[in-house]
């Protein structure tokens, strides 16, 4: 029954989401688009710190480092070729997750949260501070990568609708990958790990070894995010890499529930959406150019009523209202 | 390199240093007794700058002037602030998961920064130097060096030395100590844990208040300030050891030293240089330089 609901459930909000572009304006496809980024992001962090417990506040530095790839590796005077460009900004990005991830994988808790932002800074001061990616001015994408083989164009995705279908696809690649690592022998190894990364070692897991791929992988999808963003705005700049971008998709992953993957999805959309809800004139008047403060003031709301974060909401609601049937008395 | 400009950078990097020390010292208490990830100190300098600056006109002319008597009046609101706000909200996180505390903390962090825009705008602002430190000292023959400058780095001292005096031979600086080392044993010796804490934040928030209003005459004040400190604050707390304020002071020093000779030598790569640092203490140092 309740596998029935769930497959029903799936099957309108995907036909919903695919019939999006026929009713929505260019504006709310592009902030469709920008969510479902966003929460490709989250998903690749979620890996880590809902899956793994490895906490990183320095995610946005493959983020960051993926778009740069492509803007500055595509052509200017026509599109590059998504064939080559996409593995190779994911390969840059999980190439500077393997040299930092090693290292920075000694460390534990607060300290491992520290050392990644320690790394993801650095990344920050390289494209900040010389002349490779244009300094603090960024650059520009001028065409969106395509699919090419030979002179065939298999795929372009300059087209909006085109664009959309493609970010989604690669969410939901994304995400039924993520979903099947997580029910595999190694994401077994993984929850171990989050849970008792003692007993996993004791059990005869090189945990060092399972922490350090899962790190790899993660960072590799963040290179997806970034790429999609870097062909979405065509423009990158160094605030991509910067620690607030971090703090921001941790915020969703946190905000939406820690551990279950659609938890980072939920946060994606619901962080994005406040933030656009709270910018917007018609709703707040001449309080949307202030909208950090009503933000602010959310996010603080929100994580004083949903401890366990937004998918974890029917839970807290099923524990309250049995522990209120239970005994009123003992219930706070 | 010239010895007097050799000797100029040195000042430099320790009045830097020890600005750096005033901020991640409270950070380190409230991190270290309190167990709260407190993304949200930054913005504390940046209030107390800010406050230095928006307070001048009213002390001198409710007060009668004068720099110290600004600084002054900055440090009591502050600590007023701090206690405020550690019961306001702080004191919800201490059962919380760290992550749900920089969830909230972040929160903290977009209210004050939008608050400050509303209140003073989002303009740079210059807070003059008071006459009597607006000399200079010669240095050499045709070196000179701000006097103001100095008054920061032995104010920072001043403080320094006691919150030493505090911390090692006091009641209170007993009760901070035993806190940090085992927060459930001295709850259970009968000492009332969430009075210490706030005072404590209390504490931390004046000191983050101060080191921000001495500052704004030569760094003007400017939005963003807060968390431009925040992260190397958060390097300098984690060099150092959590909760160890001497490992807060030589990791202040270290950085600031390292920051300030990284411009002169290495300019391109100015910024890489403190994380670099760090990473490579945390290498070999996993848990910071005086772990509690």
């Amino acid at each position: 029954m309740r596998f029935i609901l769930r497959a029903v459930l799936l099957l309108v909000l995907l036909a919903l989401v695919l019939s999006l572009p026929s009713f929505a304006s260019s504006y709310y496809l592009g902030l469709v688009i920008k969510i479902m980024i966003y929460a490709l992001f989250a998903l690749s962090l979620q890996l880590l710190v809902g899956c793994t417990g490895l906490v990183s506040l320095g995610h946005s530095a493959f983020f960051g480092i993926a778009a740069y790839f492509v803007t500055l590796l595509s052509p200017e005077s026509g599109a590059g070729n998504m064939l080559w460009l996409l593995p190779g900004a994911m390969l840059a990005a999980m190439g500077y997750a393997v040299v930092t991830g090693a290292l920075a994988l000694r460390t534990k808790g607060i300290y491992f949260i520290m050392v990644t932002l320690a790394f993801a800074q650095m990344a920050y001061y390289v494209f900040h501070d010389t002349a490779l990616g244009g300094g603090t001015d960024g650059i520009y994408l001028y065409f969106r990568p395509e699919i090419r083989l030979g002179d065939w164009v298999v795929l372009n995705i300059d087209n909006q609708f085109v664009f959309y279908v493609f970010t989604l696809a690669c969410l939901l690649l994304t995400w039924a990958f993520l979903a099947l690592l997580m029910r595999s022998r190694f994401g077994a190894a993984l929850t171990g790990i989050r849970v008792n990364e003692q007993r996993m070692r004791a059990a005869g897991f090189s945990t060092f070894k399972y922490k350090l791929i899962a790190y790899v992988i993660g960072c590799g999808l963040a290179g997806v995010a970034g790429f999609l963003y870097a062909a979405k705005d065509g423009y990158v700049n160094p605030e991509l890499l910067a620690w607030e971008q971090s703090g921001l998709v941790l915020l969703m992953v946190i905000l939406g529930g820690m551990g279950r993957l659609w938890g980072a999805v939920l946060g994606a959309v619901a962080l994005t959406l406040l933030q656009e809800l709270f910018q917007s004139h018609a709703l707040f008047g001449e309080f949307a150019s202030r909208w950090h403060l009503t933000f602010g003031l959310a996010i603080i709301a929100l994580v004083a009523v949903l401890p366990q974060g937004l998918a974890g909401l029917p839970e807290q609601l099923r524990n309250r209202r049995r522990s209120k049937s239970i005994s009123p008395a003992s219930a706070q | 390199m010239d010895p007097a400009i050799l000797l100029i950078q040195c000042l430099n990097a320790v009045q830097y240093g020890l600005l750096l020390f005033l901020v991640a010292s409270g950070l380190t208490l409230i991190f270290g007794i309190m167990g709260i990830i407190n993304l949200a100190h930054g913005s504390f300098y940046m209030i107390g700058a800010y406050m230095a600056f928006a307070l001048q006109p009213l002390v001198a002319q409710y007060l009668g002037g004068g720099f110290v008597i600004t600084v002054l009046v900055c440090v009591v609101l502050a600590t007023v602030l701090g206690y405020f706000l550690e019961w306001a909200f702080y004191s919800y996180l201490y059962t919380r998961e760290h992550l749900q505390q920089v969830l909230m903390t972040y929160g903290l962090i977009l209210v004050f920064e939008e608050l400050r825009s509303i209140i003073v705008g989002n303009d740079v602002h210059g807070v003059p130097v008071p006459s009597w430190l607006n000399g200079s000292v010669a240095l050499g023959d045709v070196m000179t060096y701000p006097v103001y400058r100095l008054f920061i780095s032995a104010v920072c001292i001043l403080i320094a030395l006691l919150m030493f005096w505090v911390l090692n031979r006091t009641r209170l600086g007993m009760m901070i100590r035993a806190g940090a080392s085992n927060r459930e044993m001295i709850n259970s010796l009968g000492i009332d844990i969430n009075r210490l804490f706030r005072i404590v934040f209390a504490i931390g928030v004046a000191l983050a208040a101060l080191a921000g209003a001495i500052a704004a005459p030569v760094s003007s004040v400017y939005p963003g300030m807060g968390n431009a400190v925040l992260i190397i604050c958060f390097v300098v707390v984690v060099i150092g050891g959590i909760g160890s304020i001497k490992g807060a002071f030589l990791a202040a020093m270290l950085v600031g030293f390292v920051d300030t000779f990284g411009q002169v030598f290495f300019p391109a790569a100015a910024g890489v240089m403190v994380y670099l640092l760090m990473a490579a203490i945390l290498l070999f140092k996993p848990e910071g330089l005086f772990k509690h």
